[in-house]
């Protein structure tokens, strides 16, 4: 397997190689290289809104300044390769960057003029790279990241206007016309924090309180958890080290405007002089123009209330591949007996060609389908192949479900629990449920006759027949046979678990900061994957087996090999813990849902985010891919099911009815229904097939992302089953679509 | 409201205070003011942001409480060390105190002895967990099993019953409010008006399975039939299923209609076995009668005010009936009357008529003046109270009188200890003292001698009561008693199903735990005794049954007795009002009243006795009474 590894880091470089030169990870780049070398984030900030806004004239004036910052910082390289890709003449900027220079120069001296936002945009570029205060840079020359972050606030303002700067802009926005004030809206929130931050990092305590009482009130709902945690923040001291004061700065607050609203708000500021806002727009804002009509209110709501803002749009351009995985080929000893039952019946070939028509299926390529061996996979043993087999068997028992024909429902109850129960999984066959508990311990269940036992010990095996045919029978102990097993070795709640495909191993995440890896035949602790150093909120095995990913309080997602005991992939990005992690079935991509309020897609391969789900109101605590792998739900504290296309990286649709948080969500095996499990003691069975089919597909939509969400939701909700004060946990639908959910009864 | 809350959450900041005492505790004398205000701010911030830290190991520990262990694993994430030997799963009882304008929550730590530590017995391992599977759905179609919760709940019924028109289906009910909410003020007057259309009530058929007609079947045999045992059991059963939704209109009937029969058969032990149904019903947490109560309602009154009960009215114990009924009443109008039903005004209207009436006799005489008393102080004050003197003045014409019959003369017995009993208490709260015999006497007539001695009883128990709660301490007063145990676990799940606490061999005994009654300021809790004493049978044993709805399970245990002559009978019953019994002839009863802090309950002949009885800490004051004394429900004719 380690030749496995080495393949996959090579291709990874080669792909990061590939990717440089495209547009979008050269802004990123640079971005990034700006905010290492230079401590003003107001060059980065205008190459990028600069690119999304700008016409065919501003195109070259852009490329030219950020050729100049390039040159400026000494990136000769980077330089070269622009101008290659932008097919512009050698002396293009020298003659150019004059030009541009002037009318930036001006104004930044006057910052008055009416300019366009080619204009503007060089003035900041000027101002920035030609401004860039000494003692600033000093001071971030030799003090941690944080400082220099928190710096960027050190510029004083007379504190009590801020009030008057803020309640200024609000009248402003609130006389505006209709159709622009929902977008202008958007920037409040941002501005309100930016505001307080900078009033208390400039030691303006009681401006602070005062500032944040009077505004705090104004600002949409969802974002209460952040403004309570702004709230107890009122001395300088106590930012530093505060994580959610770091998220506000590290990375900037994303808006999507139409280019109207921008202009008018940019007017307003002009025309009022008011630097204050502007400077904090430039600096800790990223405003994502859009052409085309401004977004309504409802559009809006339904994208924003991540911690960060929406996704910028590019975020979500990259190709994913969510295809399916071709089926590997097994010949199918499936009809052997069932034929011979039909012959006696006097049918003998009505299973045939049904049997032929799923082989072709299976054989042709889904063209969204990733490359077979894209990422190294396991060989197929011939014990999966058997369970493939099986698989199969059961599937063409499998009930179809719809709006009139639902699923039967079997609930788990875990007794006597004490409320101790933290995570629940099932095995794909649903003969073993695994519980995870708050005791540290972990115990897994048979649920089907057949008792768990452990292998002999090696003393006993040596006396076993090798050559036998039931080998894997003998092996076995039949003094240990019971229906439960303890797993003793976790030293902190349990939180997360999951099941190998094999059922030959079982991983659980916990407290502890570590991972590990039990074998179910022996029944003992294989390894212990340490790197999190933080509770691990989730793990998950590959729908293939030997990867897994886990994901915890540190922020990251990491994918592990089981056999490695360092990650093979750090996912880093996101702005607050990471809560549950899940892999597409495919096994090429991971989605990972955070407290931040964002769903985010990795790419298993090149390591990259490639798409950022923003519209959850709260923490997310379970995802699900639909079976054939082109959408996603997901499910959180604000008891709201969101589901996502994945290819077009956008919202589908919004199911309202849970009235606390949703711990499990799972797709039913064919897709059609999707069943969600929540706190608040129900099960509820929606209609996904037709959420997916409502989808409105045109190509407006899939260009700029702004979706008209239907309020479905009533429609769409098939069932509710309630439980008797027992929180539903898990969901899992077994191979012939009968749903099983599990949860513990909370006396 | 958002605004306030905001800018509570701003300005929350521990007391400087604080700071002083944890600085002196740890041994810092003087701690300059600012450094307080500075360490206020620093200790809050902190304090604030591990609480949030700890929220997040409560949402991923899938709970709604955050526990210690919450706060622990967040200051572990700090790398603090966490506080140990603070584990608790449940809440921690804080106490709450007030006086000189300060509040203050404490935890109270009680010193414990080791040595009781290690002497204990071990408690019983807790059980393990294990895993229980039932059918939440069968093909979309939730089964009515006991596993699955009962298909309308409380709430549910009670929209239904009051507000007909926004009847929705069991399940959808949320939706209903999220679809409101989502839409805001735009869009839900089209869908109302499209629902307004088809708003005609559904007809809702009433088909029970087999298995709920068997169930019904043998809860109202049991209910009526001889067996005292199979009885507890059954009105337990009622008054804890929550599955009973569906029965409850068969019940409804049978009681209404059992009452019909019984009456004019005049057969009392049926017509109290019924209204233990009616009082098992109403304890059913998951019930909500209110669609019920026009055929509950006329059922208790008879048993209230009917002329005659009994087939001897001289002899038979219909009063307790009667009380019984009353306070079942009672607690229907607390429950149910609203503005729109108006029940409590009409029942008073109603039993005030014929109170009122001179032609009532005096069965039914004290069935109105029983029903009233029953609703509280202030009917008593506003009703009962004028009207003394004239009461007085007719039970003086019959009890002075020579030629009346002796059940009339039973009657205004029991009328006259009725009111000394109710009104006593309620005038010792309104009238100052001193309290006068001639005073009495000009006010209330020929009741007022009588009257002035029980008020005076009434105050020096109150104030013994005060003193006695000073002194020890000891909360009597228990929040909620109930004759059903609390029924733990999913019923059917393995979990321990606790036993009925009725354990009454060979007699009758009726309880009547008051339920909790905000509006009645005397406090509810009184604990009788009850020893009977029985020549009759031979059976040898002594049961002590102790019951209190604090402890989950009660406590019982059967000794062997010596004699075989006697069969002593201890009860402890935790309940209000007086412990009601009616009793087979051939047993005397002696009633041990613990009156609780106030003046409730006030009898004659009471003395007071420091025993403490059995292994119950009864600490207060313990009156012993004669179960011929006139004032106490229980009676033992011979």
């Amino acid at each position: 397997m380690a030749a496995v590894q080495g393949g996959m880091v090579d291709e990874k470089e080669e792909v990061d190689i590939k990717t440089e030169p495209q547009s979008d990870g050269f802004v990123n780049t640079n971005a990034t290289d700006g905010r290492q070398l230079s401590p003003s984030p107001g060059s980065s900030s205008s190459a990028g809104s600069s690119k999304t806004a700008a016409g065919a004239p501003e195109d070259q004036q852009t490329l030219l300044a950020v050729l100049q910052f390039l040159r400026k910082n000494k990136l000769t390289e980077s330089v070269e390769i622009l101008r290659r890709e932008a097919g512009l003449p050698e002396d293009a900027l020298d003659s150019k960057g004059v030009d541009c220079g002037a009318p930036g120069s001006g104004g930044s001296a006057g910052g008055v003029d009416g300019l366009d936002a080619g204009s503007l945009l060089s003035r900041v570029t000027v101002s920035s790279s030609a401004g860039t205060p000494a003692p600033t840079k000093a001071v971030a020359d030799d003090q941690p990241d944080v400082s220099v972050v928190l710096s960027a606030y050190s510029q004083q303002g007379d504190p009590a206007l801020y009030k008057v700067y803020y309640s200024d802009l609000k009248k402003f926005i609130e006389s505006v016309l209709d159709c622009h004030r929902a977008e202008l809206s958007q920037v409040f929130y941002p501005l309100f924090v930016h505001m307080y931050l900078e009033l208390v990092y400039n030691n303006h305590e009681s401006e602070a309180k005062a500032f944040f009482q009077k505004f705090s009130g104004d600002q949409e709902c969802y974002y209460e958890d952040d403004l309570r945690v702004l709230s107890s923040l009122t001395k300088k001291e106590h930012m530093r080290g505060n994580e959610t004061l770091l998220d506000f700065r590290t990375s900037k607050f994303v808006l999507r405007i139409s280019r109207d609203s921008y202009q008018l708000l940019k007017r307003h500021l002009q025309e009022r002089q008011n630097n204050q806002i502007w400077n904090i727009i430039q600096e800790h804002l990223y405003i994502d123009i859009f052409d085309g009509m401004p977004r309504s209110k409802s559009q809006i709501d339904a994208m924003s209330g991540s911690l960060a803002g929406e996704a910028k749009r590019e975020a979500n351009k990259a190709k994913v591949y969510y295809g399916l995985l071709k089926e590997p080929e097994i010949e199918l000893p499936l009809d052997d007996e069932d034929e011979e039952a039909e012959n006696e019946e006097g049918k003998p070939k009505k299973k045939k060609p049904k049997k032929d028509s799923m082989g072709s299926k299976s054989k042709k390529q889904d063209p969204n389908a990733p490359s077979q061996n894209r990422i190294p996979l396991p060989e197929l043993k011939d014990s999966d192949k058997l369970d493939k087999i099986m698989y199969m068997k059961e599937a063409t028992k499998r009930i179809r479900l719809g709006p009139e024909n639902l699923p039967s429902i079997c609930f788990y109850t875990f007794l006597n629990a004490y409320q101790g129960l933290t995570a629940v999984d099932f095995t794909d066959d649903s003969s073993l449920i695994a519980g995870g508990f708050a005791d540290s311990t972990v115990r897994v269940w048979s649920v089907t006759p057949k008792k768990l036992r452990k292998v002999k010990s090696a003393a006993d095996l040596n006396l076993i027949d090798k050559e036998s045919d039931d080998v894997l029978e003998r092996i076995m102990d039949e003094k240990t046979a019971s229906e439960s097993k303890v797993l003793y070795g976790h030293s902190g709640p349990v939180y997360g678990i999951s099941f190998s495909p094999d059922r030959n191993y079982l991983l659980s995440s916990s407290e502890d900061g570590t991972v590990r890896l039990w074998s179910l035949l022996t029944f003992t602790c294989l390894v212990g994957y340490k790197g999190h150093n933080y509770p691990v909120w989730d793990t998950q095995f590959s729908p293939y087996g030997y990867y897994f990913v886990s994901g915890g309080h540190d922020r990251v997602a990491r994918l592990w090999a089981t056999d490695h005991y360092q990650p093979l992939r750090i996912f880093a990005g996101h702005l607050a813990d990471v809560t549950c992690t899940r892999f597409h079935p495919n096994s090429n991509y991971v989605a990972t849902g955070s407290s931040d309020r964002t769903i985010r897609l990795w790419d298993v391969l090149t390591g990259n985010c490639v798409r950022i789900f923003t519209g959850h109101k709260g923490p997310i605590h379970t995802l699900a891919f639909s079976p054939n792998g082109k959408f996603l739900a997901s499910g959180a504290t604000d008891g709201r099911v969101l589901l996502w296309d994945i290819g077009h990286g956008l919202m589908v649709s919004e199911l309202k009815g849970h009235t606390d948080t949703i711990y499990a969500l799972r797709f039913s095996r064919d897709g059609e229904i999707l069943a969600s499990g929540s706190m608040d003691n129900t099960v509820r069975l929606w209609n996904a097939a037709k959420a997916f089919d409502d989808l409105e597909t045109d190509d407006f939509t899939a260009a700029t992302g702004h979706i008209h969400l239907q309020d479905n939701s009533p429609e769409l909700l098939l069932g509710t089953y309630m439980s008797k004060s027992t929180p539903v946990i898990h969901l899992h639908f077994t191979r012939r679509n009968l749903l099983l959910a599990a949860g513990s009864y909370a006396a | 409201m958002a605004e306030e809350r905001r800018q509570k959450q701003c300005s929350v900041t521990l007391p400087t205070e604080s700071m002083k005492a944890m600085a002196e505790s740890v041994g810092v004398g003087q701690l300059q003011e600012e450094s307080c205000v500075a360490l206020s701010e620093e200790v809050s911030y902190r304090i604030k942001e591990i609480a949030q830290d700890a929220l997040k190991f409560m949402h991923h520990g899938k709970r709604r409480k955050l526990t210690t262990s919450d706060i622990d694993n967040a200051l572990k994430l700090k790398n603090v060390e966490p506080l140990y030997g603070f584990q608790s799963q449940e809440f921690i009882p804080f106490r709450f105190a007030s006086g000189g304008g300060r509040e203050l929550h404490f935890y109270e730590e009680k010193e414990v002895d080791l040595s009781d530590i290690i002497n204990t017995p071990l408690p019983r391992v807790p059980l393990d967990v294990s895993l229980k599977a039932h059918w939440l759905s069968i093909e979309g179609v939730q089964p009515s099993i006991p596993e699955n919760p009962p298909p309308a709940t409380k709430e549910q019924q009670k929209t239904e019953s009051t507000e007909p028109l926004k009847v929705v289906k069991p399940g959808q009910e949320e939706e209903g409010a999220i679809q409101g909410k989502g839409q805001g003020a735009t869009a839900p007057d089209g869908k109302g008006k499209e629902k307004g259309l088809i708003r005609l009530k559904p007809r809702s058929t009433h088909e029970l399975s087999v298995e709920q007609q068997l169930y019904y079947k043998e809860i109202t045999e049991a209910c009526v039939g001889s067996c005292e045992a199979k009885r507890a059991e059954a009105l337990q059963s009622i008054a804890t299923d929550p599955g009973l939704y569906q029965m409850l209109p068969r019940f409804s009937t049978f009681i209404s209609e059992g009452v019909r029969v019984n009456v004019v058969q005049n057969n009392l032990a049926l017509l109290i076995y019924l209204m233990r149904m009616v009082k098992a019903l109403m304890d059913n947490p998951t019930l909500y009668l209110e669609k019920y109560l026009h055929e509950l309602i006329p059922a208790v009154v008879t048993c209230i005010v009917s002329k005659q009960l009994c087939l001897r009215p001289d002899v038979d114990n219909h009063w307790a009936l009667r009380d019984f009924a009353a306070r079942l009443m009672a607690q229907c109008c607390k429950t149910f009357s609203t503005t729109t039903n108006n029940i409590q005004s009409r029942i008073t209207k109603t039993l005030t008529k014929s109170w009122l009436d001179e032609k009532t006799q005096w069965t039914a005489r004290y069935g109105c003046i029983a029903g009233l008393a029953e609703l509280g102080p202030d009917v008593i004050k506003t009703l009962i109270l004028p009207r003394l003197a004239v009461e007085g003045s007719r039970i003086k014409a019959v009890m002075e009188g020579s030629v009346i019959s002796n059940i009339d003369k039973i009657g205004a017995e029991h009328v006259q200890s009725l009111l000394l009993k109710h009104c006593a208490s309620v005038i010792a709260k309104i009238r100052p003292q001193p309290d006068t015999v001639e005073q009495y006497r000009t006010d209330y007539g020929y009741l007022g001698p009588m009257l002035c001695s029980h008020v005076i009883k009434a105050r020096t128990q109150a104030a013994l009561q005060a003193q006695q709660v000073n002194r020890t301490t000891l909360t009597i007063t228990q929040p909620r008693p109930t004759l059903s145990v609390s029924q733990s676990g999913l019923s059917g799940s393995g979990g321990p199903r606790t036993p009925s606490i009725i354990k009454v061999p060979s007699s009758l005994t009726l309880m009547s735990p008051r339920p909790g009654t905000p509006s009645q300021p005397s406090p509810p809790a009184t604990k009788y005794i009850v020893m009977g004493t029985s020549a009759g049978t031979a059976s040898t044993q002594q049961v002590i049954t102790l019951s209190s709805s604090q402890s989950a399970s009660p406590v019982t245990s059967t000794v062997p007795s010596g004699t075989s002559t006697l069969q002593p009978l201890v009860k402890v019953e935790s309940g209000g009002g007086p412990g009601l019994t009616a009793s087979r002839p051939m047993q005397k009863y002696i009633v041990v009243s613990l009156p609780p802090s106030a003046s409730s309950s006030l009898e004659p002949k009471s003395t007071v006795l420091s025993t403490s009885v059995s292994s119950t800490p009864l600490d207060t004051g313990i009156k012993l009474e004669r179960s011929e004394s006139p004032g106490v429900s229980t009676q033992s004719p011979h």
